[in-house]
């Protein structure tokens, strides 16, 4: 087994795996109950400010993606932050984290742009003892309309003005959750390293609407015959999340800054790949709100066996490892080639490599009158197409040898060579 | 109600109407919306699919598939109506694992395919469970057709024939339309009456006369001749209508009965309770029809029910999914057995076996003997032509056609068992009526 202690910004868990600030999180009910089933840590549903709490939909709050089998591939949601009262989940933190000293706590927060909204409630929360707080700049939908969540997460400079304050007004490390409805995602990262935080957590959910009632022409989650844009998450969201990460870990300006990686979590492997692309942690909501608490018990073993295996002896060790990898199209060696080839033993026959290469690549694959399925390698451009929609995994890649002649162009394969020293490229022979 | 399985000789009454409703119940009832849902999900919707290849008439098993994973079930029916009309009784008697689902490519992933047959009934029956007839007929193109037979092939010819604005008259020589599908199969894979409400829901489309205890060349009825008098064109899809004898001294004791005949019996019995059966039942054969009344045999309360076939067990028409469905309910099978004496003083008491094995020159009879105790034997070894018009060619005791469904005659088309391309499957029949329902519409068109 191996240590999966996490250590994030001085905040100590037992492991990686936090629940995201979401439904799961809203009462203390929910949270003992995470934490025996052993998350390491639990963003509490985003506190208003005092008086009148929000209020929310009485009728469906959530859409859903299926994949096959009713498989849940993407969630959205309409609900807004917590309904409780102030006051109730401030008691309801306090009384947790006593009980749970070994693991993270963090209020997650969103009250009005205004200075004096957060001075009121910092107070309040550090009495909580709680680890941290995460300002919510992301939700997208109904507290987008009143001037916070992603409205404020999609004004770099809003998001720096209030980091500041909150640096200004508390303790507490301070983490800045990221709305990925923007078009560069660098700019509000950038803006929240200047503002001071200590970190920051990504992403919120997606601006979406999942479906349409094809009966009542309203989008879905329907109430009372109208529909609204709310949150996309799940397992759909994954490659965005992502990709949004490395771009924060990868920018000179913000690298090195601690990321939370949000955003589709639903498997160890999933949250290795956010560790490896530059996250410290994770957080998970989609996973938990389709199969309860107990799958971050796969978590834990998961990327525990995964480490002994490489014999990783610490998460760290994981953090950014994928980071120098992750670089920008024109660098990619473009004298590199591979060619598919199928494993004929293990095909089953279905011929869906055949019809994708066929119809909508380069027809590169040829069968026989008895269904033997192989790669023309002088037509192959090595697209991945038909190792996608193979159903059983049995086409691979195999990359040709330094010198070895490619059969598509009839040229041997070159040392390394990429788009910025590319003949066909303008720049490139302005250069010359 | 005194009798029981244990009650010697043959009577009514072996079971208690609870048990036989039980034992006679649906063997795969209709998968349920969700069901249909998981099992559709498994499709992988092959290119040029295998299992479509392997379909007789070449249903578009991944479309439907995928139509009804996309919550059209109604559409997947259409797509396989439009290839096969009678899609909806394919669905229940299709030996599947050595068709569609055999071909299955999850079979080499998994050793699981894809439950093809079950979504078919899925769709077909929602289709039919409609109101409506979902063809219309074209415009009435005055010319007539004669089919001569209701089973499969000729209800498949007529309602194409029928589509496509011809008048159709189907000639069947029993007193209900259907064939196989009423009188030859097993009740529990057809049950409520599916054949017939099927035949009906047919014969909506309009443009088909059904003429019922007509048989063709009994006198009184009619002739090739005088049909195709009358008609344009002529299809031949009376199946197999006489049985292959065993040949044995004492097979015209009583109670050796041809199979069919029980099994039609059985179908056609409106209380199953009483129907005699034996305690000791044996059903000489190894075909679908041989285990089609062992397993009923047993299920109606015999207390013994012995399949004997000649060859081993691999060897049996009857495929590996039919013989598991016998032997699960009891049924003993012995493999490598011939006949070799039937005894008995009026009626059979014993039928004495010889072992066989596999020598040179085929089957060999070894000395080796026994006796099976049977107060029934059912014979199942086959079926012949009934009398046939000498003017159309027959070899081998089947009607030569040719890819189109011709014979040897002008404007006479046969399809079906009755022909030499028929291999004792609904959904061949079915293929070749069709097949030669599009042949007469070309045919007549020219004309």
């Amino acid at each position: 087994m191996a240590d999966l202690t996490s250590n994030f910004l001085g905040i100590k868990s037992p492991n990686p795996f936090w629940l995201a600030s979401a439904p799961p999180t809203d009462k203390e009910y929910n949270v003992r109950r995470a934490f025996e089933a052993g998350w390491g840590g639990v963003v509490w549903k985003t506190l208003g400010a005092e008086g009148p709490p929000v209020v929310n939909v009485n009728g469906p709050r959530y859409g859903v993606v299926y994949g096959a089998d009713r498989r849940v591939l993407g969630l959205n949601n309409i609900e807004l932050i917590t309904d409780r009262p102030l006051e109730v989940n401030l008691q309801e933190m306090t009384s947790v984290k006593r009980d749970y000293p070994d693991r993270a706590l963090i209020a997650s927060i969103m009250v009005p742009c205004e200075e004096e909204a957060w001075k009121a409630i910092l107070p309040r929360v550090e009495e909580t003892r709680a680890d941290g707080i995460e300002l919510n700049f992301g939700c997208p939908h109904g507290m987008a309309e009143r001037g916070m969540g992603s409205a404020v997460g999609q004004v770099p400079e809003y998001i720096e003005m209030v980091t500041r304050w909150c640096k200004h007004y508390t303790r507490m490390p301070v983490i800045v959750k990221l709305t990925p409805n923007i078009t560069d995602i660098r700019a509000p990262a950038q803006a929240a390293k200047r503002g001071g935080a200590d970190a920051v957590s990504l992403i919120n959910t997606i601006n979406s609407i999942t479906s349409v009632d094809l009966d009542n022409f309203a989008p879905q989650p329907t109430i009372d015959g109208k529909g609204s844009h709310g949150g996309y998450c799940g397992p759909a969201v994954k490659p965005i999340a992502l990709n949004m990460v490395a771009e924060i870990a990868r920018d000179p300006a913000t690298a090195g800054l601690p990321i939370s990686g949000i955003g589709g979590v639903t498997t160890w492997r999933d949250a290795a790949e956010f560790l490896a692309l530059g996250a410290s942690n994770v957080q998970v909501c989609t996973a938990a709100m389709t199969y309860g608490f107990k799958i971050v018990q796969e978590m834990i073993s998961g990327l525990s066996d995964y480490m002994d295996k490489k014999g990783f002896t610490s998460v760290d060790q994981i953090s950014g490892r994928a980071v120098p990898n992750t670089t920008d199209w024109q660098y990619l060696n473009l004298n590199y080639v591979t060619k598919a080839q199928i494993n004929e033993d293990d095909c089953i026959k279905c011929g869906r490599c055949y019809a994708a290469c066929e119809d909508t690549s380069h027809q590169a694959i040829a069968v026989s009158s008895d269904r033997v399925y192989s790669v023309k390698d002088e037509e192959c451009v090595a697209c991945n197409l038909c190792v996608d929609v193979c159903p059983v995994d049995c086409i691979s890649m195999r990359e040709l040898a330094l010198g070895e002649v490619d059969q598509r162009t009839g040229t041997p394969v070159a040392g390394y060579g990429n788009w910025t020293s590319h003949p066909n490229n303008p720049s490139s022979q302005a250069a010359q | 109600m005194s009798n029981s399985q244990l009650t010697e000789g043959i009577c009514a009454n072996r079971l208690s109407p609870d048990a036989l409703a039980q034992n006679f119940t649906d063997i795969a009832p209709s998968l349920t919306a969700h069901e249909a849902q998981v099992a559709a999900d498994r499709c992988y919707f092959c290119h040029d699919a295998p299992c479509q290849t392997a379909c007789p008439t070449d249903i578009d098993i991944p479309l439907f598939i995928r139509q009804i994973a996309t919550q059209t079930p109604d559409a997947a029916g259409m797509t396989i109506f439009d290839s096969n009309i009678l899609g909806g009784m394919c669905a229940r008697v299709c030996p599947t694992e050595n068709l569609c689902e055999g071909a299955c490519v999850r079979m080499k992933a998994e050793g699981k395919p894809v439950e093809i047959g079950r979504l078919q009934r899925f769709a077909t029956d929602g289709v039919m469970a409609r109101q409506d007839h979902p063809y219309t007929r074209a415009a009435a193109t005055g010319r007539t057709v004669s089919v001569i037979g209701a089973g499969p092939a000729g209800l498949a010819c007529a309602h194409r024939l029928a589509m496509k604005g011809h008048s159709v008259t189907i000639y069947d020589a029993r007193p209900k339309a259907g064939g196989l599908n009423e009188f030859g199969i097993a009740s529990y894979k057809a049950v409520e009456g599916f054949a017939a409400a099927e035949v009906a829901w047919l014969m909506q489309i309009g443009g088909i006369k059904m003429v019922e205890n007509w048989q063709l060349g009994r006198a009184g009825d009619g002739d090739l001749s005088d049909i195709l008098a009358q008609s344009d064109a002529v299809f031949l899809g009376m199946g197999l209508s006489g049985v292959n004898a065993l040949r044995l001294k004492g097979e015209d004791k009583d109670n050796i009965i041809p199979a069919t005949n029980f099994i039609a019996q059985l179908r056609q019995a409106s209380d199953l309770a009483a129907l005699p059966i034996g305690r000791d039942v044996v059903v000489i054969g190894g075909g679908m029809t041989a285990v089609d009344a062992a397993v009923q045999a047993k299920l109606l309360g015999a207390l013994n029910v012995t399949i004997v076939y000649r060859r081993g067990r691999d060897a049996m028409p009857a495929s590996a999914h039919e013989q598991e469905i016998a032997l699960s309910r009891g049924v003993r099978i012995i493999e490598h057995a011939a006949p070799k004496a039937i005894i008995g003083n009026g009626a059979v008491r014993h039928i004495e076996f010889c072992y066989t094995k596999n020598g040179p020159d085929g089957l060999e009879m070894t000395d080796a003997t026994f006796r099976l105790p049977a107060d029934q034997c059912f014979t199942a070894i086959g079926q012949t032509l009934g009398d046939m018009p000498e003017i159309v060619i027959v070899k081998g005791g089947k009607i030569i056609t040719d890819g189109a469904g011709r014979t040897s005659m002008a404007r006479v088309w046969a399809g079906g068992d009755c022909t030499h391309a028929g291999d004792d499957l609904t959904v061949t029949a079915v293929a070749q009526g069709r097949d030669a329902a599009e042949d007469i519409h070309l045919f007549l068109a020219k004309g």
